[in-house]
């Protein structure tokens, strides 16, 4: 009974961020342009020869950024910047007195935005593969299954980091230069730049346990089929999932406390 | 009988609020040592409001009435004291109590703004567990009762702010709740689009029994909505009862205008010992005390010859502006 109504709100939910965000296609399309880092990438591992140093061929490489980029396309999250508007021009207030927790509704909001994103990354990849007709592979359905798995974990675990800094927007208006903060390690450790293969081994060691590598590297490797332990990854994205939670729930309960519906 | 609804007991709330000096050595004051005081808005208040009432909240600006209406519906905590609202704590937002209550606040918006209004309707409907042919039910009902149809269909950047405030009633009314909070529902509206606003909201009341709060700057919503009215000055409760009485207390005058046959009679009539407000060739304007009112109108009458004669109630904005206008008005 309880399970049914909270399917049917998600469901509703998904309907209507869907409409809305078909209404910014054009948008969308140009956003997804705009995540094609790991093909810049690539262009210089390969004009610099980089790969031979991390015993990995040209095609294989080729195949990680490609995944690079499809992880990236649907694991993007913005949550930071939307609440911190929505609360500094007082919409937050409405959504609290909802019997939903108003992150619900950004959760739906991005999983809205990565449906109307399949279709351009498809076309991205379709232009890749003619400018890279060798990289042409054909993924196995169990490792593509745990590649989406993978990827949509790879999702919680950003929206759960972002959720947290999002609510310090009740005790600090401009959260999001504090996700600017995070954004390196993002970009350097996830693997977006480079397969954390690349990284020293002193390095490495720590890399991997920070929840960074398992953003993008981790479901990359996989779905291209680069070398990756896939317990260990798997692992590690549900244990961040599970230290990210209650931290994010904690500081939502001291937040609204905290709130003084601002702006409204 | 009815029960109470709503009651708030020792209510107090303080905000945490920075202040910064003029001029670039404040800046960097600021910036290196900033400076927080607390300010405690809402000072120890007591009320309660029974179940199907409608109570207007008046004030100047800053005086408080908002940060009651948010923490009456759990937006805000409360710093001390208790509130109970429909049998609950507002501020835990139990699922059951945020079915109970809504909140409007004038110019700020929930529906989606690219899509129209009906898709907000369904997704809100969804939200309060509502299946779809109820929803579509109470649509129905209420953009009946609201007069909107064809703007259902239209997105909500492209409606008027009258036809997007209906909208936003609906948005907030589809639950149908049992007490609603509206903070300046009427702001920015046209005069039709206020009169339509405050005859739907005496319907809902009348035909729902829900309990009303509001606060409002236009005085026509307050005296066509409440019967009963909580002024709020500096974050204390000055006056908690009828809106009748305190008109009456705020304005102990009425004037009388009487246009007299003759200017000799006017002069008559100004030296009998009134007290005289104004007076121009035969026409001449008195005040009478409200309880002095009835015999001085007979006195009027059959001692002197008049040919017209008119009684001037002062205008509701007029006293009510008083509070709004001086802060420390003593009611």
């Amino acid at each position: 009974m309880i399970s049914n109504s909270i399917n049917r709100k998600i469901i509703t939910l998904l309907k209507v961020q869907y409409s809305n965000m078909l209404e910014y296609r054009v948008e969308i399309g140009l956003w997804a342009i705009s995540g094609i880092i790991p093909f810049f990438m690539l262009n210089i591992w390969t004009n610099n020869n980089l790969n031979e140093s991390i015993n990995i061929s040209d095609v294989m490489l080729s195949r990680y950024f490609l995944c690079a980029f499809f992880v990236r396309q649907f694991s993007v999250v913005w949550v930071v910047f939307s609440f911190e508007e929505d609360s500094l021009m007082g919409k937050v207030s409405p959504y609290l007195i909802q019997p939903l927790n108003p992150f619900i509704r950004y959760f739906a909001q991005h999983i809205a935005e990565q449906i109307t994103r399949f279709p351009f990354a498809l076309i991205i990849a379709f232009f890749f593969f003619i400018f890279n007709p060798e990289s042409i592979w054909i993924p196995n359905l169990g490792i593509l299954l745990l590649s989406i798995i993978s990827t949509f974990l790879s999702f919680i675990i950003q929206f759960l980091i972002q959720s947290i800094v999002a609510c310090l927007c009740f005790w600090t208006e401009k959260a999001s230069s504090i996700e600017r903060l995070l954004f390196i390690p993002t970009l350097f450790l996830s693997g977006l730049l480079a397969p954390v293969a690349s990284f020293p081994e002193y390095v490495k060691s720590w890399i991997y346990l920070t929840p960074f590598p398992y953003l993008i590297d981790f479901p990359a490797n996989l779905l291209s089929g680069n070398q990756t332990s896939v317990f260990g990854g798997f692992s590690m994205q549900i244990l961040w999932i599970f230290l990210l939670f209650p931290v994010f729930r904690k500081i939502w309960s001291a937040g609204t406390k905290k709130y003084t519906a601002m702006g409204s | 009988m009815s029960k109470n609804i709503i009651e708030v007991k020792h209510l107090s709330k303080s905000f945490d609020i920075s202040s910064k000096e003029q001029g670039l050595k404040g800046t960097l004051k600021h910036f290196f040592r900033r400076q927080t005081k607390s300010l405690k808005v809402i000072k120890d208040i007591n009320f309660e409001i029974k179940e199907g009432e409608i109570v207007g909240f008046l004030g100047a600006n800053g005086a408080g009435k908002t940060t009651i209406l948010k923490m009456l519906c759990g937006l805000i905590y409360p710093s001390e004291g208790s509130i109970i609202v429909s049998g609950s704590l507002p501020f835990r937002r139990k699922e059951n109590f945020l079915k109970n209550i809504t909140l409007i606040m004038g110019q700020k918006q929930q529906l989606i703004w690219d899509l129209p209004p009906i898709e907000s309707f369904y997704l809100n409907a969804s939200i309060y567990d509502l299946d779809k042919f109820e929803a579509k039910r109470r649509i129905k009902k209420l953009s009946d009762m609201l007069e909107i149809d064809d703007e259902l269909f239209i997105p909500v950047r492209k409606l008027s702010l009258g036809q997007r405030m209906k909208s936003e009633l609906l948005a907030a009314l589809i639950h149908e709740p049992n007490i609603l909070f509206l903070d300046e529902p009427t702001l920015g509206l046209d005069i039709n689009a206020q009169r339509n606003l405050r005859k739907f909201l005496k319907k809902y009341n009348k035909e729902t029994n829900a309990t009303i709060c509001l606060t409002s700057h236009y005085m026509k919503d307050i005296t066509s909505l409440c019967q009963r009215v909580i002024c709020v000055q500096n974050g204390s409760i000055s006056y908690d009862g009828k809106l009748d009485l305190l008109l009456k207390r705020l304005s102990p005058v009425k004037e009388i205008l009487i246009v007299c046959h003759s200017e000799k009679d006017a002069t008559k009539l100004e030296e009998s010992g009134f007290s005289i407000k104004n007076k121009t060739k035969n026409e001449i304007t008195i005040k009478i005390e409200n309880n002095l009112f009835t015999s001085a109108l007979k006195t009027i009458l059959n001692n002197f010859d008049i040919k017209d004669l008119y009684i001037n109630e002062p205008p509701v904005d007029e006293i009510i502006g008083k509070i709004l206008i001086k802060k420390d008005y003593d009611i």
